[in-house]
């Protein structure tokens, strides 16, 4: 074991990019308000005193531009870090990030690799209204050639980070914002690395398996407390990654268990959780005692009113409606 | 340099920009009781956006909002110089905009505080203001969204004139946005397209010098001379001081006159200033003190305000009195707000599509249809059938 040190979610990132900035001098960081004002939400403090402005680059508010320049650069040897200050924000910039980066190895048949990392704010929980309010996992898991990571630790944040800016393929980092202030034990050193595809059990449990990503990790984790004292023991796994998807963890944990609920904070049309819900009932069919229950945002956009977002997300009551229904216990 | 000024001039020179040429000396004063109501337009701008971050302070406001404080005169000044009947868009920064077209500060204060009263039920906030009565067609929080939208009101006006009713334009649009939304894409796509098709539309740049932390110089090409932006696209344009309302008045009613006669998109520099941060989270290190105090010197309220007094058109008694009544007309929508329903939680599915076929419930239950086995049939457009 490594020695830790308790920071915060959003230092955890900063850490990540820093000292693989120290390590490699390919890569660096380019957004709106990353470099003067230290990131709109603070991510990104102190990196332009370390680092400079040729490598800590402030843009326009130019999404389409710069995260095609970024790519550019990413085909010809650089390594960009691009910060989206919302992904919400990104949508403007949907021909670059999903025509050209994730194709561009397979269209060069091999030639070009695209080591790119966009990286930002995603989700609801803000009162931001429809357009600010994106969970983009929902639509940009469709789309082969990417590789998604949400972390929901702080921990996990800087070593996915890491490998994220060490992979040769495109990566979509989604940070939750209503985490960033949150702490923890997170290792020191350079090498601490945490690989894509591989989830993690947060709580051990017999009844009925909850999987789940990012920030509703930890509603998972507070309606598996109140089940537990209703006498339902709940299985707790963070993912970390959707591509590539540790299907294998929940497979294993499912035939267990015998029970599965998704938990994703993105619409339920076709989904992440749609996708994992069809390959657990294809590979553990006769292993299940119920259907796979999902949790989703509802199918609507996002309100702004304090009360319906509320009710609109994925929360620690809709999840255990949906493991006493699925364990029977409804 | 003491006196503020937007010329370019300043030592806290934030536009760096060409001169600003001066219209309203040479034109006739307008009535004293439209100036009066005007003065109480911009006062009570001022005060709702006061309110509001008050409310913020007090969590009874979420999300992200954006005051209006610095800029009043821009939107009361270019809303007078329109006709009721002209489609109107702007960006997030949509209070001002929205009370200036005649928006009940009741039903925007509702709105941030996410109630039912609101002008969105609640369901759009401080960056989603939309009120089809005074055709304001929104608030739009992506930044330079709203620019090809305002080609496309004015391209359906243009096509309600040509084509339903065989006239000539006889409606402009007025698209606001902020200095960074020049850099997006959409907005040299709009222009473009705007051009191309000889829509009326007019593209009102509020050049408050700063896209959230970054100054315009740091962010786009050809700060100083904004017009060349437009000039590309064979577009016309007029730089207009945002701080002093007659200007703002006078400057576009002539842009608002020839773009209604000839049918043709404008594009209008007009600098003015924030007072306050971006938005209620911004420490605003990235200007000083001195430059801030320096534009306060030059504040569009003030401004106004001697200008009256000077012509007689009102006494001071008369704005206290005024700015009482303004006070109390915002604290009763502050009330009013406080007092109106969180909206129903049946809301949430409420407004997602039009439902002719009966109420939605979501992907997971197929009941869109209302189990109606035939959808029902539309009719063809009639004579008489207009827009909105
Ligand atoms: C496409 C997009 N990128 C980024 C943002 C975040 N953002 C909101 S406002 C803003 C600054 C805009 O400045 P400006 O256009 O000058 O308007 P002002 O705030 O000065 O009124 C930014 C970067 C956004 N809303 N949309
Ligand atoms: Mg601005």
């Amino acid at each position: 074991m490594s020695a830790t040190q308790e920071i915060e979610f959003r230092d955890a990132i900063r850490d990540a990019m820093s000292e693989e900035m120290r390590r490699d001098k390919r890569v660096m960081l380019i957004g709106e308000e990353v470099a003067e004002y230290n990131g709109a939400y603070k991510v990104s403090r102190g990196m332009l005193d370390e680092f400079g402005p040729r490598r800590i680059i402030d843009t326009p508010i130019s999404e389409s531009g710069f995260a095609g320049m970024a790519i550019g650069a990413a085909m010809l040897g650089l390594r960009p870090v691009v910060e989206f200050m919302s992904w919400s924000f990104s949508l403007v910039a949907a021909d670059p990030i999903l025509n050209n980066a994730p194709k561009m190895l397979f269209m060069s048949g091999g030639q070009f690799g695209c080591p790119i990392v966009f990286r930002g704010n995603d989700g609801a929980g803000g009162q931001l209204g429809s357009t600010h309010s994106w969970s983009v996992e929902g639509l940009f898991s469709n789309v082969p050639g990417i590789k998604i990571v949400i972390p929901s630790t702080p921990a996990d944040a800087k070593g996915l980070m890491k490998t994220a800016i060490r992979d040769d393929d495109p990566v979509f980092f989604l940070e939750s914002e209503r985490l960033l202030g949150m702490k923890g034990e997170v290792p020191v050193g350079e090498d601490v690395l945490v690989k894509f595809g591989q989830a993690c059990v947060r709580r051990e449990g017999t009844d009925c398996t909850i999987a789940s990503w990012g920030r509703p990790v930890h509603f998972c984790m507070e309606a598996a407390e109140a089940l537990a004292k209703e006498g339902i023991s709940c299985e707790v796994l963070d993912l970390r990654t959707i591509r590539p998807l540790d299907i294998g963890a929940i497979e294993r944990s499912v035939r267990k268990t015998s029970n599965l609920v998704i938990v994703d904070q993105s619409w339920s049309f076709g989904s992440p959780g749609s996708e994992v819900a069809a390959q657990i009932h294809q590979r553990c069919f006769d292993d299940l005692d119920n259907h796979v229950h999902r949790v989703h945002a509802e199918d609507v956009p996002a309100p702004y009113a304090f009360n319906l977002e509320q009710e609109y997300l994925p929360n620690t009551r809709k999840i255990c409606e949906a493991v006493r229904s699925a364990t029977y216990n409804a | 340099m003491a006196t503020p000024t937007t010329d370019g001039k300043s030592t806290h020179d934030v536009h760096g920009g060409l001169p600003i040429p001066r219209r309203a000396a040479n034109r006739p004063v307008p009535g004293a009781e439209l100036l009066r109501g005007w003065y109480r337009e911009l006062v009570l701008i001022r005060e709702f956006e006061i309110r509001c971050m008050q409310a913020y302070q007090d969590k009874k406001i979420g999300g992200f909002c954006h005051v209006y404080i610095g800029q009043e005169a821009v939107a009361v000044g270019c809303v007078a110089a329109l006709k009721p009947q002209d489609p109107l868009v702007t960006a997030y920064r949509d209070h001002g905009h929205a009370l200036a077209r005649g928006m009940t500060a009741r039903a925007c204060m509702a709105e941030m505080f996410g109630r039912v009263d609101g002008c969105a039920k609640g369901k759009g906030g401080s960056m989603h203001m939309f009120d089809r009565e005074h055709n304001l067609f929104g608030g739009h929080g992506i930044v330079g969204a709203q620019t090809p939208l305002g080609a496309g009101l004015a391209f359906a006006t243009k096509y309600e004139d040509e084509v339903l009713n065989n006239g000539k334009s006889s409606r402009v649009t007025l698209c606001f946005l902020g200095d960074g939304a020049l850099n997006q894409g959409a907005f040299h796509e709009a222009l473009n397209l705007a051009g191309l098709m000889n829509l009326p539309v007019i593209f009102v740049v509020e050049n408050n010098g700063y896209s959230m932390g970054t100054s315009i110089h740091r962010g786009t090409t050809q700060s100083h001379d904004l017009s060349s932006k437009a000039l590309g696209y064979g577009i016309d344009s007029a730089v207009i001081d945002g701080m002093n309302l007659l200007e703002v008045y006078h400057g576009m009613k002539d842009v608002v006159e020839k773009c209604r006669r000839e049918s043709r998109p404008a594009f209008v520099d007009m600098r003015c200033y924030r007072y306050k941060g971006h938005s209620m989270s911004d420490p605003r290190k990235y200007r000083t003190r001195d430059e801030e105090e320096l534009w306060e010197q030059g504040d569009p309220i003030g401004i106004f305000e001697k200008f009256i007094l000077d012509q007689g058109a009102i006494t001071p008694d008369q704005i206290k009195a005024l700015q009482k009544e303004v006070k109390a007309e915002v604290r009763d929508a502050v009330d009013f707000a406080d007092n109106s329903p969180v909206p129903p939680m049946s809301d949430l599915y409420h407004d997602v599509y039009r439902e002719p076929w009966g109420r939605y419930t979501g992907t997971s239950e197929p009941r869109m249809y209302g189990g109606a086995l035939n959808p029902p049939t539309f009719r063809a457009t009639r004579e008489g059938d207009g827009l909105i």
